[in-house]
């Protein structure tokens, strides 16, 4: 019995502080993101609000909080108000079975730094993070406007295209472990990165990753030179604030996988685990940005090109390379 | 079992990111499948031919700003170009090296913005600023020769406003040894991007015949490899005394037209080097006191000079009987004026030819059958501006 009542009190303070640092770096990493690509643009960035611009995102989000919140006339309304939500849910929920320390014990009583260790981790991702089409697809269908259906259907092509090889990408990976489980895969890399191991693999998984999240240069749901604004084009307010922090913590989820999956999760010396695995995510997202700023965009028959002769072929045959050579050896 | 499809009518502007002003294209789309594709524009229409047929000879020249206003530049020479050939005077050496100084710098300045944009529709969000930072410093040159950094007037009948300010030299100096650099900083961003390629190679094709047939002008018929250039085959205010190429493409595709404007800024960079090395002395404005405005420091010094200025600047001036026509290489193409007088103060009729209103002409034969995404990558090649198209 106590046992349970610690549990949930654990669980409950766990889920707390996750939540609330995640919605904070959140809201930081949209600072961070005009920041970087604004010093790569020859320009500043966000300098008004607080020094260098710290606090323009409580701005933005004060702001966004008293925007007029607009329902198009001839929109379907309860999808339209249920999709943002569709969206900004499983983004959250996915971070649940990410490990971001080693066990600690305070007093006696030892806590896993991973809100609960689910032993098929990555699957629970995996379709959690698919339950988040839904909030792009409806909400572009919903709108009643031909830009954001445009955008709905090329997001829910894109990411149930490059869904397969992101998981297929990860085979690999759990084929050396022999586990789904998160901890498990952490644990696996206590001397070598998958990262060496499963150099294709993690290419695979890096490209599936961004055209996941719908960035450059597979922003193609949200092009703003197409499609105006693609799915969010109706959207105001707090429900478009909801699809923009969807978007970033989406960012955080796919960085946190493959920082999970290739680059030995919370490992690393001298510093603590926590210390370690935030780093880690840092240089992948500062990854995103850089990419932002870099590239073109691709066009919808290129990217899906892409996504089913190139991507998928390779990640089977990834796949298939490690079951041979995990027979052999 | 077959499925019923539909073509979506989509609305594509006015006000769209990438429709380069107000440009209303009419999609019909099969998919993402351009199907059919109706220009409509008059958006920015504000009867600037019309008013010209109310105004002096003189008073005409800040509204020809207002047509192309990235190369407002260009628009004044070829203004002031067919009301001397209606006159039939000619400008002093020195303002025609003047004029070709700023009508090249305008050049880099309308091709920077050209690719600030295009890169942007195509998503390549960086370049975009980089270009600007360029743009930024011609307006500042721009800023020093007439006193506005947009609506420039600056070339007047029979020469320039004014001659070149103190400082000029050395400013103008600091950009053309620096743009070249930065040209290839933009080339290693996009030039040889694979997904830059795979966006333009083959993209909005115009074969050369074509091109003829449609009347393109400027770096779109040169991107299908047509060899023509109205500063090459028409020489005017002294381009024959300058040493430049004219670049011109092979497939006629957006990457083309792309390759083509980015060498046209290098060939505009030497110009504007050549210009500045021969400039000669002498006035900047032709001595003719009842059709040119005098220099400006006389007025206060001679009394013949003022009244010239009042007769002028109140009553115009009255060309004799005639038809003229007289074009330029504008950034975007050939930029023509047609101007009939009677004899007036006013001109009978003033006709624009302006070179994006013939170039877009070519866009729906562009873009049918090709994707929603290309829409944009054409329109931005084509490089059109809404001020000259609506007039």
């Amino acid at each position: 019995m106590t046992n349970a009542i610690v549990f949930a009190i654990l669980s409950t303070i766990k889920i707390g502080i996750v939540i609330g640092v995640l919605l904070l770096v959140i809201a930081y990493l949209i600072w961070v993101e005009r920041k970087v690509m604004a010093h790569m643009q020859v320009r500043m960035g966000p300098m008004r609000v607080g020094w260098h611009g710290l606090l323009q995102p409580i701005a933005d989000g004060l702001k966004l909080i008293t925007k007029e919140d607009i329902i198009p006339a001839n929109a379907s309304k309860i999808l339209f108000i249920a999709s943002p939500a569709i969206a900004m849910v499983p983004a959250l929920l996915s971070i649940a079975v990410i490990p971001f320390g080693d066990t600690i014990s305070i007093m006696g009583v030892s806590i896993d730094m991973v809100i609960t260790d689910v032993n098929i981790g990555i699957l629970f991702i995996l379709a959690v993070s698919s339950v988040g089409v839904y909030g792009i697809l409806l909400g572009g269908w919903s709108s009643n406007n031909k830009y954001s259906l445009l955008g709905g259907l090329r997001s829910s092509a894109q990411m149930i295209s490059y869904e397969l090889s992101m998981g297929l990408s990860l085979i690999g990976v759990i084929m050396m472990t022999g586990s789904l489980s998160l901890v498990d895969t952490v644990n696996a890399q206590t001397d070598l990165w998958f990262v060496v191991l499963q150099p294709v693999a993690f290419l695979v998984y890096a490209i599936s990753a961004i055209a996941e999240t719908n960035r450059c240069p597979f922003d193609l749901p949200e092009a703003e030179t197409e499609l105006v604004s693609g799915f969010h084009t109706e959207y105001s307010s707090m429900k478009f604030a909801l699809f923009f922090m969807a978007e970033y913590a989406n960012i955080i989820t796919v960085s946190a996988v493959g920082v999970t999956f290739f680059f030995g999760g919370w490992r690393g010396p001298f510093l603590p685990p926590v210390v370690w695995f935030l780093i880690k995510m840092a240089l992948c997202i500062f990854f995103f940005v850089w990419l932002r700023s870099t590239f073109p965009r691709f066009r919808i028959d290129q990217l899906m090109q892409f996504a089913w002769k190139v991507l998928l072929p390779v990640a089977v045959v990834n796949v298939l390379i490690t079951g041979i050579v995990m027979t052999l050896l | 079992m077959t499925i019923a499809t539909q073509v979506m009518t989509i609305n594509m502007g006015p006000q769209h990111p990438s429709t380069h002003g107000v440009l209303r294209l009419l999609l019909e789309l099969d998919g993402e499948t351009v199907v059919k594709a109706t220009p409509d524009i008059g958006y920015l229409h504000r009867g600037i031919e019309k008013l010209a047929e109310h105004k002096t000879y003189h008073q005409f020249i800040p509204l020809t700003d207002r047509l192309d206003y990235l190369a407002p530049m260009s628009n004044n020479l070829g203004y002031a170009l067919a009301v001397e050939k209606l006159l039939d005077i000619e400008a002093p050496k020195r303002s025609q090296y003047i004029r070709v100084i700023m009508c090249e710098l305008t050049r880099i300045s309308s091709h920077l913005l050209w690719l600030a944009t295009h890169a942007l529709d195509i998503g390549a969000m960086t370049v975009f600023f980089y270009c600007f930072r360029e743009r930024e410093t011609i307006n500042d040159i721009f800023e020093m020769v007439a006193g506005a950094r947009m609506n420039l007037s600056y070339i007047r009948i029979g020469g320039v406003a004014r001659d070149l300010p103190d400082g000029f030299t050395e400013k103008t100096r600091d950009f053309i040894n620096t743009f070249m650099d930065r040209l290839k900083d933009y080339e290693t961003l996009l030039t040889k991007n694979k997904i830059w390629l795979m966006r333009t190679k083959g993209v909005g094709v115009i074969s050369a015949e074509d091109a003829i047939n449609y009347g393109l002008s400027g770096p779109c018929i040169r991107g299908s490899g047509v060899r023509w250039d109205v500063r090459k085959s028409e020489p005017y205010s002294s381009y024959d005394e300058m040493d430049f190429l004219v670049p011109v493409g092979e497939n006629g595709d957006v990457y083309d037209r792309y390759l083509v404007r980015l060498e046209e800024m290098r060939q505009s960079n030497e110009i504007v080097r050549q210009a500045m090395d021969n400039l000669p002395e002498g006035e900047y404005i032709a001595d003719i006191p009842d059709v040119a405005l005098p220099k400006k420091e006389d007025l206060k010094q001679s009394m013949e000079s003022l009244i010239h200025h009042f007769k002028i600047v109140t009553g115009g001036i009255c060309p004799p009987v005639g038809e003229v026509y007289a074009c330029v290489e504008a950034p975007k193409g050939e930029l023509g004026y047609y101007i009939v007088s009677d004899g007036s103060k006013n001109p009978y009729r003033i006709k624009i030819r302006p070179p994006s209103f013939v170039n877009l002409e070519v866009l729906e034969k562009m873009i049918v059958g090709h994707l929603l995404a290309d829409v944009v990558a054409v329109i931005g090649s084509l490089d059109i501006v809404l001020g000259e198209i609506d007039r």
